[in-house]
């Protein structure tokens, strides 16, 4: 979490040879947006501890061997930064064009714009290796795989996981940017439902043994939702209407309201389509809550209808 | 935190193993019996701190669940979970991270069996080969069908990367898990042993080769007592001078050994060729405390096996060595990173520990000296990335090995966040001698920036493999003569002989059989466009196949990506494919083409990735396609079906 400490300190460095001033404990990523600059990021969110693992932010700073993560650099006085480089744009390309070559990225906003925008042609690495079986990647070795054999390009497709009545996880479109990890464990929710298990391109969010989530402690509060930046984790009506073809943005209104079940008060903000709650969410920036909800805010409107839904919804 | 456990139950033996590393249980909150009244009604035994507290022993715990069972049971997952207080998702992310941990049931008796690339220049594919027709293909997943997972009846093998002992390739590594179990690592495997020793009709001898090619050599500084002196007696290392450097360095004060260490120029060896002062004096100023040392014994890059020699061999003095280090950075606690590979280093390092503290070299009073060292050792568990240093910290600490962004920098925030000393084995081994000696007498061997004495580890095809110590400055071609190594392929009328050289590892780069002549020091492999490494010299003469070398390489690299960041986790996997097309004669457009994509693969990975694994993993494969060692970019492989000898 970047919290920067007001301590009324400010830190002077150079975006691009423009003289920009941020607080003490600003990232270089504060720097580069208090510059003007947009700056592509992937697994950085506000209120999560960066991990800085997606490598799609990086900048060059002078004096600096490799590129660096702006998203967990702290900004330094004098610090000299470039953002629009050929080597950014390269490394930041062949991320964007690693990542969409060998996960499923069409539910994942602004993700085209930027591999447009960065020429990226995943279609370069072959043509796409067929899906894994439905648990065959949760079974993965570490140390071991098969030699690419037919000159096709390996991929984290799978079928997608439907095991309860809420959400569901479709890990052939996910980056493992350690956003739900983090929302589930230390920073949010302190569940520890999932974890990264696995290692290298077989490495995967994984329940214990890969169990089932309503064998798992999950408690179905969806925060790990609602950080999750490429869609893998979805509210099963908003699934079920994307399946079906009948999701349309243009058809849906979101309405704030204050969560009615506990006296925290949540913001809800209920995205709605032809009068069915399709989506909820919560917005990042309250004081309280920072965007996480409980079962009843994120789910309440399903709880109602159908107590049985998970295994954990009369806790 | 409300931990959400499964019912599975641990066997009374994977119980027992469990215990024997976290005592008995006290509360039923970690697993023992629940007593309402006793134990009240926290979530947590003895409060999240406590639980933190332990967190460390969570891969140890796992360890000794291998060990006794073979593999990481539901129960005995289930069981250590709750004697810890660690939730099962994170336990399950933990023992899914290391090739040597096993989660689904295998064979308890198991052959890991070499097939990296000093071994596969010495017949490793005519032992899986063996394998793959007489016990059965490898063992990844559950094996079924597979007798043996009760400990009767055959085992089962899997291929391994290099074990670290190439000096003796082909080399495998038996496990046997149960209530003793049993580990050794076999050189100068044969089909036929193989055979026998999955089927458990064979315990091979451990060593196959004379020790040390320059065993006794009266100039050899860090391999003097290898081969000569007991290395599980501390009395005749005492007598061969071992633990005078301690009592000097007890006697000067630690500024004095910061100064010896300043003098004597000391450059890690542990691959980065790092300044050893910087580090020892940023943490000796380092006002927060505790503060570690950690000796880096993770050794894992393919071809590397000095570090082995020396923990093997001359164990006391890794132990003064770390002692002085503690003296001199203020610390009191040593942890020993060791390679889980390892098995009779890691017993002659838990002798030679052992024996140090009996004798007051280690503990609360050393040599009376009101100075408290005492050093731990840990175990890897099959994960070459965790010899990056921050990953060492993640290991230890009970979470992922995967590698920490830098800065922070370990002297600042290390081990559990403390400022931390990580050196390398050989590093350390030269401390004794240079507190003894004099920084300046140490310097005075070897060239200004490189000084000292180097070990190299020679493999593939050289006559005498095996470690060999020579000063700073000797050329390549000289150290390649010491092992018998033949002339240049170049020079050849029949093209026979040495075709190509792999200096400093997986992670290292190739050079030409016929450019040898430079001199061997960090900043000579330089100039040559190569790097020493981790000391690794790997000959390869006409009979290799270094098409399918560097597809190992590569394969390796997939197969140790922590998977933590895209550029490596990604990049590793595509870089491999590209390979294999073009090896296959099948690439995707021209050849040409593929040799671009593979140089922007390979920058997107230096440039981006989080640690020295990914950065690097693509130096072999493009030295060796720059010096046209790579068959397949240049229509078809060069030297295909010859068979290896
Ligand atoms: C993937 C990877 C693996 C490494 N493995 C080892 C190892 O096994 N032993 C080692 O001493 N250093 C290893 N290193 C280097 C360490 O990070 C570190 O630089 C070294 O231990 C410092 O010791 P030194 O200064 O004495 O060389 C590795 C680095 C990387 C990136
Ligand atoms: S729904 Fe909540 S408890 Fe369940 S996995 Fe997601 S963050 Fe964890
Ligand atoms: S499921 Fe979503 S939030 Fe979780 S790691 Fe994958 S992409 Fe990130
Ligand atoms: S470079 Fe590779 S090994 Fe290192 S952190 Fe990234 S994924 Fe892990
Ligand atoms: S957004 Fe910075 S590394 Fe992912
Ligand atoms: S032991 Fe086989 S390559 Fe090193």
């Amino acid at each position: 979490m970047t919290v920067a400490i007001e301590t009324g300190k400010t830190v002077a460095l150079t975006v691009d040879g423009a003289a920009v001033t941020v607080p003490e404990g600003s990232t270089v990523l504060d720097a580069c947006r208090a510059a003007g600059r947009d700056i592509p990021t992937l697994c950085f969110l506000e209120t999560l501890h960066p991990v800085n693992v997606c490598r799609v932010c990086v900048v060059e700073v002078e004096g600096s061997r490799v590129l660096v993560p702006s998203c967990s650099r702290a900004a330094a006085p004098g610090m000299k930064v470039r953002t629009d480089t050929p080597r950014v744009r390269h490394s930041r390309k062949m991320v964007l064009e690693f990542l969409a070559s060998s996960v499923d990225l069409s539910t994942a906003p602004r993700v085209a714009e930027w591999l447009a925008e960065y020429g990226c042609r995943p279609e370069r690495y072959g043509p796409e290796a067929s899906a894994a079986e439905a648990d065959e990647r949760d079974r993965a070795v570490a140390g071991h795989h098969a030699a690419p054999g037919d000159g096709a390009r390996a991929t984290v497709a799978q079928p997608v996981k439907v095991d309860n009545d809420l959400y569901v996880r479709d890990y052939g479109k996910c980056i493992l940017c350690y956003k739900c990890v983090e929302a589930c464990g230390a920073d949010h929710q302190n569940t520890f439902a999932i974890a990264v298990a696995g290692r290298g391109f077989g490495a995967r969010i994984s329940t214990e043994l890969a169990v089932p989530l309503p064998d798992s402690a999950c408690v179905y509060c969806g925060n790990c939702i609602a950080v999750c930046p490429t869609g893998a984790l979805m509210f099963k009506t908003e699934r079920d209407r994307r399946d079906a073809g009948t999701w349309d943005e243009s058809r849906q209104h979101v309405t704030q309201t204050i969560c009615p079940y506990c006296g925290v008060g949540c913001t809800l903000e209920l995205r709605v389509q032809d009068n069915e709650i399709v989506r909820v969410t919560s917005p990042l920036d309250h004081s309280i809550s920072h965007g996480n909800l409980c079962i009843k805010g994120r789910f309440g409107w399903r709880f109602v209808e159908n107590r049985a839904a998970g295994r954990h919804a009369d806790d | 935190m409300d931990l959400h456990l499964s019912d599975a139950q641990p066997t009374a033996e994977e119980r027992g193993a469990v215990d024997a590393v976290l005592g008995e249980p006290e509360s039923g909150w970690d697993g023992g019996r629940r007593d309402a009244a006793r134990d009240g009604h926290v979530a947590l035994g003895g409060g999240a701190h406590a639980a933190e507290a332990r967190r460390h022993l969570l891969l140890p715990a796992l360890q000794a669940l291998q060990r006794a069972a073979g593999w990481i049971s539901e129960g005995g997952l289930t069981y250590v979970c709750a004697r810890l207080t660690v939730p099962p998702a994170e336990a399950w992310g933990v023992a899914t991270f290391y090739g040597l941990l096993a989660t689904e049931q295998r064979p308890r008796r198991m052959l890991h069996v070499c097939d990296d690339i000093a071994c596969r220049t010495r017949g490793s594919r005519a032992v899986v080969e063996a394998l793959e027709r007489e016990v059965g293909p490898a063992c990844h997943g559950g094996c079924e069908g597979v007798s043996g997972h009760d400990g009767s009846g055959p085992g089962g093998w899997l291929p391994s990367p290099c074990l670290g002992l190439c000096d003796q390739a082909p080399a495998a590594l038996l496990t046997v898990a149960g209530p003793r179990p049993f580990e050794r690592l076999v050189g100068a495997v044969t089909p036929v042993d193989a055979v026998a020793l999955v089927k458990g009709r064979a315990v091979v001898p451990e060593r196959s080769r004379p020790l040390l090619p320059q065993r006794g050599d009266p100039s050899l500084w860090l391999l003097g007592r290898v081969g000569v002196v007991d290395p599980t007696d501390l009395a005749a290392y005492e007598a061969s001078g071992g633990y005078r450097a301690l009592r000097r360095a007890l006697a000067k004060g630690p500024e004095a050994v910061l100064r010896e260490i300043l003098a004597s120029r000391l450059v890690g060896r542990g691959g980065a060729a790092f300044p050893a002062l910087r580090k020892w004096e940023a943490v000796a100023r380092q006002i927060e405390h505790p503060h570690y040392v950690i000796c880096n014994a993770d050794e894992s890059e393919p071809g590397s096996f000095k570090d082995r020699v020396l923990l093997e061999e001359d164990p006391f003095n890794i132990v003064e060595a770390m002692t002085i280090a503690g003296f001199a950075v203020g610390a009191e606690r040593g942890f020993v990173y060791l390679r889980g590979e390892y098995p009779l280093a890691a017993a002659r390092m838990e002798h030679a520990i052992a024996a140090a503290r009996e004798a007051r070299y280690l503990g609360r009073d050393v040599l009376g000296a009101e100075i408290a060292f005492d050093i731990e050792i840990r175990r890897g568990s099959g994960a070459y990335v965790c010899g990056e240093e921050t990953a060492i910290f993640n290991s230890i600490e009970g979470l992922r090995g995967e590698p920490r962004n830098k800065p922070p920098f370990p002297a600042d925030a290390g081990l559990w966040g403390k400022p931390t000393l990580v050196n390398n084995v050989e590093t350390l081994a030269s401390v004794p001698l240079i507190v003894l000696n004099g920084g300046a007498n140490f310097a005075s061997t070897g060239t200004g920036d490189s000084t000292g004495t180097k070990l190299f580890c020679l493999s593939g095809a050289v006559e005498r493999p095996g470690v060999y110590e020579v000063p700073f400055g000797t050329t390549l071609r000289a150290v390649l003569d010491l092992a018998g190594a033949p002339p240049p392929a170049a020079a050849a009328k029949d093209g026979r002989g040495l075709v190509a050289v792999l200096l400093g590892g997986a992670a290292g780069t190739f050079v030409r059989g016929d450019a040898t002549d430079f001199p061997l020091t960090f900043e000579g492999a330089r100039a040559a466009g190569a790097t020493l490494g981790a000391g690794v010299v790997m000959a390869f003469d006409h009979t290799a196949d270094l098409t399918d070398v560097l597809l190992r390489i590569a394969a390796f690299f997939r197969d140790e990506s922590c998977g933590q960041c895209v550029p490596c986790r990604v990049g590793t996997v595509r870089q491999e494919e590209a390979l294999h097309r073009l090896a296959a004669g099948k690439p995707l457009g021209t050849a040409a083409a593929e040799l671009a994509l593979l140089e922007e693969i390979g920058t997107a990975m230096k440039d981006a990735s989080i640690c020295g694994l990914g950065q690097t993993a693509s130096f072999a494969v493009e030295s060796a396609i720059r010096l046209g060692l790579f068959g397949g970019g240049k229509g078809g492989r060069k030297a295909r079906g010859r068979t290896a000898r």
